[in-house]
């Protein structure tokens, strides 16, 4: 006799997003949902730049040094052009730039990050299910690794990239080089996090039952327990995004970071606040404020996830 | 009959979910009389936890009393609230949980979570309190209680542990020990000295006990009388050796012909077709009319009536149904 | 010939502190003897129970049965080979797939990611074997509808989720099925749906089962032949009636008297006096003997030998 299962068709992935305890939380958090449009148009205007912005500030054909300077929705004295944001002393459009540096402080961002999670799921999996001399060694390096600074660890491995790479090739290799090091300075949190949650899952029973058939090692953890790890990864992943942007800003506001070239937002405060104190304020503050929303709000998306996969704080 | 230390009327606790009021506890009456055990036996996600919960003023909001009266000794306490509640919890009920850890605080010596509990609750000096906590650790057979109430909770075993719990319980004299599942936790000759423990302590002292368990076994060898809580209603209640021996309702009669027995030797054993329903989903008139085998239009339409002692919440109640 | 033939089998873990404890604390390695010189044999299509309280190390033998740990002396044959000495990997793959497990929680013991017909098929597919229709047929067989096939683990309860793992442990068509404590997450009337179905499909399979379990019941309602563990050791081996009704050992005489009866209304039990020791310091000679009520000086210097007494085997010096 069974236990009286009723016959329903079994629902599709999307379907049961819809209904997920997830969504629901979503749905009831003003926050998250704010957060939510705020990343998505920010996103959505980085990707579609080139239709959204009225210039583009990287062709030089396209830049009057007479519209230098051209505070925000005031026409120039000179040409008369008017600008949303105005325009800095190259004459190029403040929210044009800021549309094309976004796309590569998200970019660097979202790369960096990605970097990040692949090697610290993977040393994370591999220290938590074989244990032994490896997990000693991959954790120890983890350890050490977090008395430096995040952003002194990438300035190091900035320093020594760059180092290495010939003179030529500098300014094209700058962004992957940026990627290298934030990622690099952030994959501890990942390894310790998918490492925690490993040794909890390897001695679940479906583990056990696993083994008991003879798969390998390498299956069990990519098969078995990497998509029940996943959930705290995907928190880290959103709050390092936020850091990982404020990270390259930092960088390149340095000078260290993206070059003027193909300037990031970070590039971007960086020019403007030399212009701060002669009174052209919009250079400085448009892309600060975009940096801003973009951090703050993907960090409260990640704020928001994190309380809603917690079932303890429910 | 002398006036219950427990009274339970007509108690529903109700939870608001995203899909509707779900009902754990659901118009449960029943009272405790001095030095009585009553046994609450239910399945898993009967409600059992729930009703003893409600009394001790311990539900984890959104879950809250939304009908009925709780009277203690003479006293309605379904209404009170923070510091009111704490004071009764110590003074006049004792609580033993499942797991004895949860239940003592890791960082204190034994003897001093028995002496600050009695110097909370009873009018005596510190000496004697110190005094009534050696003699209570021996009460429960610890063995050497003169020193060990200097020792830690994690220097005990799972059931001194349980012991000292009970002591900790008992040490302010309640008038009601509500006991959930205390020893679902150990192994089976411990549980055996845990049960005689606790039926001695409460027998000699007159406590009211309200022992919930899903064990059959200590249901019969500990209690008085017995609740059968059915999906958050109470199924049957009565003395416990009727209701084990003659099962009026079809659940408790499904639940004791599913245990196996060894008087039965290898025959199949009955089974209960399905399973409890879930608390966002129990049908219609009768809870358990899906999985009963009486089961008529009447027992899917009217709700059942209410149970008092010795009676089952059935419409057609089983008659020399003999189980064991 | 018997099915499983277990060999002076023993398991040592090593619960030391880490060594630069040991060296601060200045204490030696600590060794938990999990399982102590056991031997026992299954025979072909029965029911084997071991029995035992908690650290009587009933899980251990079960995980050795099934090779999911190596012994740390004595031998498992099933069907004759050694999975732990064996090195042919062909002769290995097909033990495997003949030995099955059926975990304690259900809640565990799926994969939640997973939907039930991946989860069903594993022990197959992970072999490259035909799995086309198989989870439907499995679980029409424990008592499930085809549609569960698409659903996942969260989607069902206790015992439905036991019937999946059964399902699973069905999939392979293995010989030999490690049951350890099947039941003892569910309730009770969840609990005979599920022993009514181990039966079933026991006598439609031809299955062997061997049933780690604390619950008494359960095992005199199973079992063929019991065997009795009290910390690590084996202590006394029979059949259901001989052991329910003329238990030889004295623990065994008290893990019966102490077990709560259905029937026992108001039954005033002496309990047993004490607690399992524990494991790293075990008492010399017989392990039983601080608690035993019949315990001799014999008791406390050597440890008791198995011997046959009237078709049951018993380690006990006093016996009879």
């Amino acid at each position: 006799m069974s236990d009286l299962p009723i016959p329903v068709k079994p629902k599709s992935r999307f379907r049961l997003a819809l209904e997920s305890d997830l969504f629901y939380t979503f749905r009831r958090s003003p926050v998250a949902m704010v957060s939510a449009a705020v990343v998505v148009v920010l996103v959505l205007s980085a990707i579609f730049a080139p239709l959204i912005a009225p210039t583009n500030p990287f062709n030089p054909a396209s830049l009057n040094l007479m519209n230098g300077f051209t505070p925000p929705m005031t026409p120039n004295a000179f040409t008369g052009d008017s600008f949303l944001m105005g325009t800095d002393d190259q004459g190029r459009d403040v929210f044009s730039t800021i549309l094309y540096g976004m796309r590569i402080s998200l970019f660097v961002g979202v790369a960096a990050v990605f970097f990040a999670m692949v090697l610290g799921i993977t040393l994370g999996l591999i220290s938590g299910y074989v244990g032994g001399w490896t997990e000693t060694i991959i954790m120890r390096t983890a350890d050490v690794q977090l008395t430096f600074p995040s952003i002194l660890v990438a300035m190091l491995i900035f320093g020594i990239a760059k180092g290495v790479t010939p003179v030529e090739y500098r300014d094209q290799m700058a962004i992957w080089v940026l990627i290298l090091a934030i990622g690099l300075s952030d994959w501890v949190q990942f390894a310790r996090v998918v490492r925690g949650a490993t040794l909890v899952e390897k001695n679940k029973e479906y583990v056990q039952a696993a083994r008991l058939i003879g798969r390998t090692p390498g299956a069990i953890m990519l098969r078995h327990i990497l998509p029940n790890v996943l959930s705290p990864v995907l928190v880290i992943a959103t709050i390092s995004l936020a850091l990982a942007i404020i990270a390259e800003a930092t960088l390149s506001f340095l000078g260290v970071g993206a070059p003027p070239t193909q300037p990031s937002l970070g590039t971007l405060i960086r020019i403007g606040q030399g212009f701060l104190f002669s009174g052209e304020w919009w250079i400085l503050l448009f892309p600060a404020i975009t940096l801003l929303a973009l951090a703050l709000s993907v960090n409260l998306l990640g704020d928001w996830l994190r309380d809603a996969l917690n079932p303890r704080l429910r | 009959m002398a006036d219950p230390v427990l009274s339970i009327r007509d108690l529903s606790v109700e939870i608001p979910t995203r899909h509707g009021i779900v009902r754990p506890v659901d118009g449960v009456s029943y009272d405790i009389q001095a030095g009585e055990i009553l046994g609450i036996v239910g399945e898993s996600g009967a409600g059992k936890s729930m009703a003893g919960n409600a009394v001790i003023g311990l539900l984890n909001p959104p879950a809250h009393i939304s009908k009925g009266e709780i009277w203690l000794n003479g006293q309605r306490i379904d209404h009170l609230k923070g510091d009111a509640m704490r004071r009764l919890r110590g003074k006049e009920i004792g609580m033993v949980f499942q797991d004895p850890l949860t239940s003592l605080n890791p960082l204190l010596r034994i003897g001093d979570q028995l002496t600050e509990t009695m110097l909370t609750h009873l009018p005596i000096s510190r000496a004697e309190a110190e005094k009534r906590a050696v003699a209570a650790l021996e009460e429960v057979g610890i063995p050497g209680a003169a020193e060990r109430v200097n020792s830690y909770p994690h220097e005990f075993s799972g059931g001194m542990r349980q012991r000292v719990v009970i002591a900790l319980a008992l040490c302010a004299e309640p008038s009601l020990v509500i006991a959930d599942e205390p020893t679902t936790a150990l192994d089976v000759s411990v549980q055996a000295q845990i049960i005689a423990l606790l039926r001695r302590l409460c027998r000699d002292r007159g406590t009211a006990v309200m022992l919930i368990t899903h064990d059959m076994g200590v249901i019969a060898e500990a209690t008085d009388r017995v609740a059968v809580m059915y999906a958050g209603r109470l199924a049957e209640l009565g003395p416990v050796r009727d209701v084990l021996t003659h099962p009026q309702h079809p659940y408790t009669h499904g639940l004791m012909a599913s245990t196996p027995l060894a008087s039965q030797g290898k025959r199949r054993l009955h089974q209960i077709p399905g399973a409890m329903p879930r608390l966002d989903a129990v049908p219609d008139g009768c809870a358990f009319n899906p999985r009963c085998p009486h089961a008529t239009d009447k027992c899917r339409q009217a709700p059942v009536p209410r149970v008092s002692n010795g009676q089952a919440a059935c419409w057609y109640p089983l008659v020399d149904e003999k189980v064991i | 010939m018997a099915l499983v033939r277990v060999k002076n089998l023993s398991r040592v873990f090593d619960v030391s502190k880490p060594w630069l404890n040991r060296v601060i604390e200045r204490r030696s390695k600590a060794f938990l003897t999990a399982v102590s010189e056991v031997d026992f044999e299954v025979e072909p299509r029965s029911t084997y129970a071991l029995v035992g309280e908690s650290g009587s190390g009933k899980s251990t033998i079960g995980k050795m049965l099934v090779g999911l740990l190596k012994p740390s002396s004595g031998t498992v044959e099933i069907e004759g080979i050694d999975l732990a000495s064996e090195t042919d990997a062909a002769k290995i793959d097909a033990i495997r797939s003949d030995i099955q497990m059926i975990f304690q929680d259900p809640y565990a013991s799926l994969n939640p990611r997973w939907r039930v017909r991946d989860i069903i098929v594993e022990p197959v597919a992970s072999r490259g074997g035909r799995t086309e229709g198989l989870a439907e047929k499995l679980l029409e067989q424990v008592g499930l509808s085809v549609q569960d096939a698409g659903k996942f683990p969260h989607e069902f309860s206790g015992g439905q989720r036991q019937r999946i793992c059964i399902a699973r442990a069905l999939a392979s068509e293995p010989n030999l099925i490690v049951c350890d404590e099947p039941t003892s997450a569910l309730d009770v009337s969840v609990q005979a749906q599920v022993l009514n179905l181990m039966s079933d499909l026991k006598d439609d399979f031809g299955l062997t089962y061997v049933l780690i379990s604390h619950d008494l019941t359960v095992v005199r309602h199973m079992a063929d032949k019991i065997g009795v563990l009290y910390l690590g050791r084996l202590v006394e081996e029979a059949s259901p009636n001989d052991l329910f009704e003329t238990p030889k050992h004295p623990y065994t005489q008290m893990l019966l008297e102490a077990a709560p009866q259905m029937d026992g209304f108001g039954r005033e039990v002496q309990p047993p006096e004490g607690e399992i020791p524990d494991p790293i310091n075990p008492p010399s000679g017989c392990a039983f003997h601080p608690r035993c009520p019949i315990a001799q000086d014999i008791c406390k210097r050597q440890r008791p030998e198995m011997r046959s007494i009237n078709g049951m085997r018993v380690a006990c010096h006093l016996a009879e």
